[in-house]
């Protein structure tokens, strides 16, 4: 329960970063806010030679809106920054509705954007709010930089597309659609804790048609998950009870969730089936402005 | 490599400085170090919330942090709220509405009430449960903790109204 013997290094600048972790080879290890990284440490699942300290890299943490309406977030940005950020709630207020879900107060205050969707847990909510943001992940290495899109970047379980000795640095999030609809909805366990399922939806609605839909689930596969096929049912009709049906039924022919001993494969189908059902009535209704809480 | 590091911290109002291994969990230094033991270890993964603490006026979870990580920080541990002779206010409304039973869950308990009351509003008892999902209690079943926190809610919202009213005169 205590760690093995490691070097420990704390760059000030994201260049320092990037070269000691092309010095370190294959035994460095970037620490963020350490919430999932040091339980590994501590249980010897990982135990890396070097650690490099990015936790006081200045201006790796800012949240800043962009001229285009979208929004970068630095890397370090902890999870209660997101969690109380006023232009996060403006711009993304589905992003702000996830945000509570994350984790406990004492790990928010730790934990980094960066951190979580490098870690890529599938019951975890910023991969899936990446994937529904169309979020786009900037990674640097000694090699240069490279931008991947959230929708390539989780690979599989714990497992996402960032190559040796890169830094994820920045997320860029393109602006949402005028006045779109949104909603998320999960359940798990013990509030804060890992999903059992969960659900985001983005609607954008004119002339009570849909323009544009985003579906994600998390929880229920070894990534998080668009359901194109499901955005593809919704566009360009309105959520009448036989297209909402459909689109229900797509989802769950897209999702093959497995059984462990949170909750089995059927719970967490039938859990999606419900909270699908209604996260994407919620986002319709307010996208058509019948429900602007 | 050296082994260990020199570092800064200071700890519920007293400097220290010490040389620490990297691998040093932050808890460990606060109890074996420091020999600050209010501050308990359970899990040591993050999961029982019982190691929690204040870095920088954060709660924080003492097991998933280095030592040497918190060079230049300042921490507060449950030593820091009070003592037995004088207790906080918080941890008489613990007192009060018997809201620990074998104790060991109690000072990240206290940490993290300290921690949500100055960062929500808490305003029923939905919102405390939630704030307090993160620390195990093995004892009192919740019910006496959510009660401390309704007591010591009220006296912060008491005294804000106060403090409001002083200033508008």
């Amino acid at each position: 329960m205590k760690p093995p013997k490691f070097e420990y290094l704390r760059p000030a600048s994201i260049e320092e970063a990037v070269a000691a972790l092309a010095a370190a080879g294959d035994e460095g290890k970037i620490i963020a806010g350490g919430q999932s990284l040091v339980p590994m440490m501590n249980f010897r699942l990982l135990s890396p030679s070097v650690v490099i300290d990015i936790n006081r890299i200045p201006g790796l943490g800012d949240i800043q809106e962009q001229p285009d309406g979208g929004l970068k977030i630095g890397a370090l940005a902890r999870h209660h920054a997101l969690e109380t950020s006023e232009t996060v709630k403006k711009l993304y207020p589905v992003l702000h509705a996830a945000m509570q879900q994350v984790a406990h107060l004492a790990i928010r205050n730790r934990g980094t954007i960066g951190g979580s969707i490098t870690h890529a847990d599938p019951a975890a909510e910023l991969p899936m709010l990446m994937k529904l943001l169309d979020a786009r992940i900037k990674l640097v290495s000694s090699r240069g930089t490279r931008i991947v899109d959230a929708e390539d970047f989780f690979l599989g379980a714990l497992s996402a597309d960032v190559q040796e000795n890169e830094l994820v640095t920045e997320i860029y999030l393109p602006p949402l659609p005028q006045g779109a609809g949104w909603a998320f909805e999960e359940v798990a366990r013990r509030a804060g804790d890992f999903a059992l399922a969960a659900v985001g939806v983005i609607l954008q609605v004119e002339q009570g048609k849909v323009v544009e839909a985003r579906i994600g689930v998390m929880g229920v596969a070894d990534t998080p998950l668009r359901i194109n096929d499901a955005e593809t049912i919704l566009f360009n009709q309105a959520c009448d009870p036989a297209t909402l049906e459909q689109t229900v039924q797509a989802v769950l022919q897209a999702i093959e969730p497995s059984t462990d001993l949170h909750a089995s494969a059927e719970y967490r189908k039938h859990l999606t089936e419900v909270l699908i059902r209604r996260a994407i009535g919620l986002a319709w209704l307010r996208a058509t402005g019948e429900n602007n809480e | 490599m050296s082994d260990r590091i020199g570092i800064e911290v200071t700890v519920n109002g007293i400097h220290h400085l010490h040389e620490v291994e990297p691998r040093l969990l932050l808890s460990d230094f606060l109890r074996h170090t420091l020999m600050l033991t209010g501050t308990h270890v359970g899990c040591e993964h993050g999961v029982c919330g019982a190691c929690t603490i204040m870095l920088n006026g954060d709660s924080i979870r003492a097991c998933l942090m280095f030592a040497v990580q918190a060079d230049g920080c300042e921490i507060q541990t449950v030593e820091g709220l009070g003592s037995i002779e004088k207790m906080n206010s918080l941890q008489e409304a613990f007192h009060a509405c018997h809201a620990l039973q074998c104790g060991f869950c109690t000072p990240g308990m206290l940490m993290t009430c300290k921690d949500m009351l100055q960062k929500y509003p808490l305003q029923n008892d939905a919102q405390i449960r939630d704030g307090l999902s993160g620390n195990l209690c093995r004892c009192t079943g919740y019910t006496h903790i959510v009660e401390a926190v309704r007591l010591e809610r009220d006296r912060r919202d008491a005294k804000q109204v106060e403090n409001a009213a002083e200033q508008a005169q």
